[in-house]
């Protein structure tokens, strides 16, 4: 080993100045902010929610994992305000953005929901042109010139990294994509109204390996500008997308931590079964 | 199941970690041998022992190469997580130490054939002491990692000391004998590298017990590890 070697080792404090991804996340700032969020799916039901306490570091990937029914997507669908469509289903406590109460009434849901976009499980393109399914949602939020619109659903397309495979049939049916192609059409259609937070909701579990994989390079990608959420079934995507991974168990969330000591040393007894694949 | 954690879903995955301990129990079991019979081989001056200790070094060559492969298998298979991805990581690395040990094993019944040819030098009491103190942490490391206990790990870990006490004895015992006599030399010299050898198996011990702690409870044992090891700074002089 030469001296000048030795002096890098010794700068960067690590081998080969290695860092784990995840050590970043303890570092930034906290884009949402949840503390003592309950919800009730009707009057007369228990809490599906309870008492959640969670941040979502700005710029960062919070995975949530944990078995059907843990409340995961439910947490996903309360920072949206999706629950509102449902009369009976209520929120309680604080979801913080900008210092603002996300789940107060007072709060305009369309503005919420071009800060705070929605990525589903299932590829949902509306039944229009390519350019339309980008251009429709925008459209609702702001007034744009022929010229800054086909500027927007470049730049939407580009970034949800499916720009190559459209730009010569902008014009054709959105439903003419497959599957992987959709879903990412789908994000592009999230990110042209430029929101700050984006959540997914399983936006693989339909999809094969290759498009999923494409999908997480996305949102590697995507994380450099945006606040992301997402929720998976799949605990190696998991750990491969998520900065922070929270595990929620019957309503309550038991752990958080950065993915890496997650997946290698879990403090709650519950987690390591759950991840592990011991369960119950 | 050790620590009161319940059992895999998946029944055969379960089967194949159970396998795994398994395996280094029994690559355990051999190198602890190795190392038993090439300390009983010196002090009985038994070539033919010491031979087939040489002989057998080659199992435990092989079985490591079995754990590595099957620990890959287990990797790319069932993509492991949390205590099963540490036991397998574990295990792969203490195949290492065994099969290290395997080695130290051997490279000291070769010795002790060369020795048995040459004029006794004192008792080899401290051999026999030293491979019974190596044994026994080798053992204690090796049932901490099949009984998943953290708590044994870490006194295997914290009981090196009197090995390298024992080692430091021989030590200067050897150099004394060598200014005594130059014909002395040739046994001695052997007599240092046994010693040195076991002293390093002790050390292996110490290290799978650092494993197995790392494995059990997911945090690193980064304390120093206590050493009385001071024949690196030894000097003897010869009587006036």
């Amino acid at each position: 080993m030469n001296s000048e070697t030795q002096t890098n080792v010794e700068a960067t404090g690590s081998f080969g100045g290695m860092q784990v991804r995840s050590d970043a996340v303890l570092n930034t700032e906290n884009r949402i902010t949840i503390s003592n969020l309950d919800f009730f799916y009707g009057p007369a039901l228990p809490k599906s929610l309870k008492g959640i306490n969670l941040n979502l570091p700005n710029r960062q990937v919070t995975g949530m994992i944990g078995p059907s029914g843990c409340g995961k997507s439910t947490l996903l669908r309360v920072m949206n305000r999706m629950y509102s469509l449902y009369p009976g289903q209520r929120a309680e406590g604080q979801v913080m953005m900008d210092g603002r109460n996300l789940i107060d009434p007072s709060m305009d849901i369309n503005e919420l929901r071009s800060k705070v976009g929605m990525v589903f499980q299932k590829p949902t393109p509306f039944p229009m042109t390519i350019y339309e399914n980008i251009a429709f949602g925008v459209r609702l939020h702001e007034k744009l010139s022929k010229a800054e619109m086909d500027q927007r659903v470049e730049w939407a397309l580009s970034r949800a990294a499916i720009w190559g495979e459209v730009k010569d049939r902008l014009q054709s049916n959105a439903m003419g994509l497959s599957g992987g192609q959709q879903q990412r059409l789908c994000i592009a259609r999230t990110i042209a109204v430029r929101p700050e937070v984006i959540l997914f909701d399983e936006p693989t579990s339909a999809l094969d390996p290759i498009s999923t994989l494409k999908i997480e390079e996305l949102i590697d990608e995507l994380k450099r500008d945006f606040t992301i959420a997402i929720v998976t079934h799949n605990m190696q995507q998991a750990a491969r997308c998520a900065d922070q991974v929270a595990f929620f168990y019957l309503g309550e969330l038991i752990e958080v931590a950065p993915a890496a000591e997650m997946f290698t040393a879990p403090k709650q007894q519950k987690t390591q079964e759950y991840i592990t694949g011991r369960f119950g | 199941m050790p620590n009161g954690s319940p059992s895999h879903i998946v029944k055969s995955y379960e089967d194949e970690l159970k396998r795994l301990r398994e395996m280094i129990a029994r690559m355990g079991g051999l190198a602890e041998r190795q190392v038993a019979d090439a300390a009983d081989a010196l002090v009985r001056r038994d070539t033919r022992l010491a031979g087939e200790v040489v002989a057998r070094d080659k199992l435990l060559d092989d079985m490591e190469r079995e754990v590595e492969q099957y620990c890959v298998r287990l990797l790319a298979l069932r993509q492991p997580m949390a205590q099963d991805l540490r036991l397998i990581i574990a295990c792969m690395k203490i195949s290492q130490d065994l099969e290290r040990i395997g080695d130290y094993a051997r490279n000291g019944a070769k010795r002790a054939i060369v020795v048995s040819q040459q004029p006794m030098l004192g008792s080899l009491n401290g051999f026999e002491r030293m491979a019974e103190l190596v044994q026994e942490n080798l053992k204690g490391a090796i049932d901490a990692l099949v009984e998943d206990d953290s708590g044994k790990a870490d006194e295997v870990w914290a009981n090196d000391e009197p090995i390298d006490g024992i080692y430091n004895g021989i030590f200067r015992e050897m150099l004394t004998f060598m200014m005594e006599d130059p014909r002395n030399i040739t046994a001695a010299t052997h007599l240092l590298f046994i010693a040195k050898n076991m002293e390093r198996i002790g050390d292996h011990a110490t290290n799978i017990a650092e494993r197995v702690h790392f494995a059990v409870l997911g945090t690193p044992l980064t304390e120093d590890r206590p050493k009385a090891d001071i024949s690196s700074s030894a000097v003897v002089n010869p009587p006036a």
